[in-house]
């Protein structure tokens, strides 16, 4: 017997990450500086790692509630509840291992084989995958550079067919650092009221949104809370990803159907983390605006960057991603990064591993410190003067 | 111009260009420059300096922290006390304590022998000191914010997907 015989083929079949095989090239050099990480450079605060080691002190070592600790479905009730005026019970809201198994989970409550599901891109590269594994179909939505990467609704209605049943709505944006405001949700809101559908949210990023203007849930547009599943996470806000704690908040009765598959794949989220992110939630929202502010600092200084060496780049509003238009070089967005590395041993990543709508642009991070940001811009400017 | 805040960000790290400082600061390089100049010129900034872990280098060094208690002087208190002992260049810091004794001394020298020597010749005589106690100093951890443990300060992320 061959054991490859016998792989799901639909895994088999699944793409390899384009984010992963640019690290495994940037690994075989030396001296790289990396604008490639999307994970936050702060580590978690002390008092929050603290709540975590008092927990295993006390020896509290044992599962958890499927759903959570009955602490910890209030905290995230609350939090959402001052941060972003939504209202969620603590019964509407499950603790998962991180943002991801919210998204697997929500997707596979909701998808069937044959249901088609809208994926706006460039976007996370977990949806298309997901979808798949479920027996859906993943629809591209192509967000354009003309919309500052925001949906387009009259795009968005030409792919609703009777088969869409789900909307992926990744917003604030990795990569493109695109959000939507609540006037460019709102016609959204209208075809999926319209046209029946379930949003999955994914607000990961919520916390990291820049200017006056706070991050705004489509739940909150009328018609939108009974058929929004929200998915989030402590990883990025409170710099918490090794943690491993998101959650997913929607009306009960889908929270009770994803409880049933997250108890049966997972039991429940890990009990150090879950005591860690109560502290978060109820004592953190100093920690957000400070590293908020510094994001915004290297944003701003990553922007001007750009904007002196002449590579166009519109403003991201959102999370820490900046995702320059590379195509005025003539290149693609695979032979751009390679060259870059090869020649300035610079790594950043090709905007078409989150869909073919970011060829043409490459998705820079300043989940890095100002010093190194300046290297590596110094780096890419000699490499674009080079051509 | 929040000059609170450009100080914080040059005490953490002065070799931050203008052009990053104006970034952190939402202000344009002209202004931010200008008030680098003025806090240069008023005072407020008195240098800039590098933190050094000097356990790296070859360099001996020992640090000593000193509790001096003091016999204030009519009409200068502690001022001239102070004066005369900051005058050292082996002194590195002074500061005026409330509590169990006056003054706190930071001592930078070479080795024990020539602290224990600075503190009996050069400090324990002064007429108003009225006694000294000397701790060594045997490993830093932390300093003006800087942790010096290497293992905190790694880049250990490795991308996911």
């Amino acid at each position: 017997m061959s054991i490859s015989e016998k792989m799901n083929r639909t895994a088999v079949g699944l793409k390899p990450s384009g984010i992963r095989r640019f690290f495994d090239l940037a690994y075989t050099m030396e001296n790289v500086v990396s604008l490639g990480i999307g994970e936050p450079d702060f580590v978690t605060p002390w008092h929050i790692r603290d709540a975590g080691i008092y927990s295993l002190e006390k020896g509290i070592t044992a599962y958890t509630p499927n759903r959570g600790l009955p602490d910890l479905q209030r905290a995230v009730s609350a939090y959402l509840n001052r941060r972003f005026e939504l209202e969620y019970s603590p019964d509407e809201v499950l603790v998962t291992v991180g943002g991801s198994e919210a998204i697997d989970l929500a997707v596979r409550a909701f998808v069937e084989p044959g249901d088609e599901v809208i994926i706006p891109e460039p976007s996370f590269v977990c949806y298309d995958p997901i979808t798949r594994l479920a027996g859906g179909v993943p629809v591209a939505l192509p967000t354009l550079p003309e919309d500052e990467f925001r949906i387009n609704p009259a795009l968005l209605e030409e792919k609703i067919t009777d088969k869409t049943k789900v909307l992926m709505l990744p917003f604030p944006n990795n990569p493109t650092g695109a959000v939507m405001r609540e006037e460019h949700l709102k016609p959204i809101a209208e075809l999926c009221v319209k046209h029946d559908l379930v949003v999955i949210s994914d607000e990961i990023y919520g916390e990291l949104t820049y200017g006056d203007r706070k991050h705004f849930s489509i739940a909150l547009l009328p018609g939108m809370r009974e058929r929004t599943v929200i998915v989030s996470g402590l990883s990025k806000s409170h710099a918490m990803t090794g943690w491993r704690i998101g959650y997913a908040v929607a009306p009960a009765e889908a929270v009770r159907l994803m409880t049933k598959i997250h108890q049966f794949a997972i039991m429940s989220a890990p009990t150090t983390s879950q005591y860690a992110a109560i502290e978060a939630l109820e004592a953190g929202d100093e920690d957000i605006a400070e590293m908020r502010e510094e994001y915004d600092g290297r944003r701003k200084y990553m922007l001007e960057g750009f904007r002196k060496m002449g590579l166009p780049c519109f403003e991201p509003q959102g999370a820490f991603y900046m995702f320059p238009d590379i195509r005025s070089t003539g290149m693609s967005s695979e032979e751009f990064c390679e060259k870059l590395l090869r020649q300035q041993h610079v790594a950043v990543i090709p905007g078409d591993a989150f869909g073919s709508a970011g060829d043409g642009f490459v998705r820079c991070s300043y989940c890095y410190s100002i010093q190194a940001i300046g290297t590596a811009l110094e780096g890419i400017d000699r490499f674009i003067r080079s051509l | 111009m929040n000059t609170d805040k450009l100080l914080m960000l040059l005490e953490k790290d002065c070799k931050l260009s203008v052009e990053q400082l104006s970034a952190l600061l939402s202000a344009t390089e002209e202004e931010t420059a200008e008030a680098i100049a003025e806090l240069e010129n008023n005072g407020t900034i008195l240098g800039y300096g590098a933190t050094v872990d000097w356990e790296k280098t070859e360099r001996a060094i020992v640090t000593a922290l000193i509790e001096v208690k003091v016999v204030p002087q009519r009409g200068e208190g502690f001022d001239r006390v102070a004066s005369r002992i900051y005058q050292y260049p082996e002194v590195d810091s002074v500061y005026l304590m409330s509590g169990g004794f006056d003054l706190m001394v930071m001592l930078v020298g070479k080795t024990l022998k020539e602290v224990a020597l600075f503190v009996a010749q050069k400090l324990a005589i002064l007429d108003s000191v009225s006694g000294t106690a000397t701790h060594f100093v045997l490993k830093k951890y932390k300093d003006r914010g800087v942790l010096f443990v290497k293992e905190e300060r790694e880049d250990r992320r490795t991308p996911m997907v």
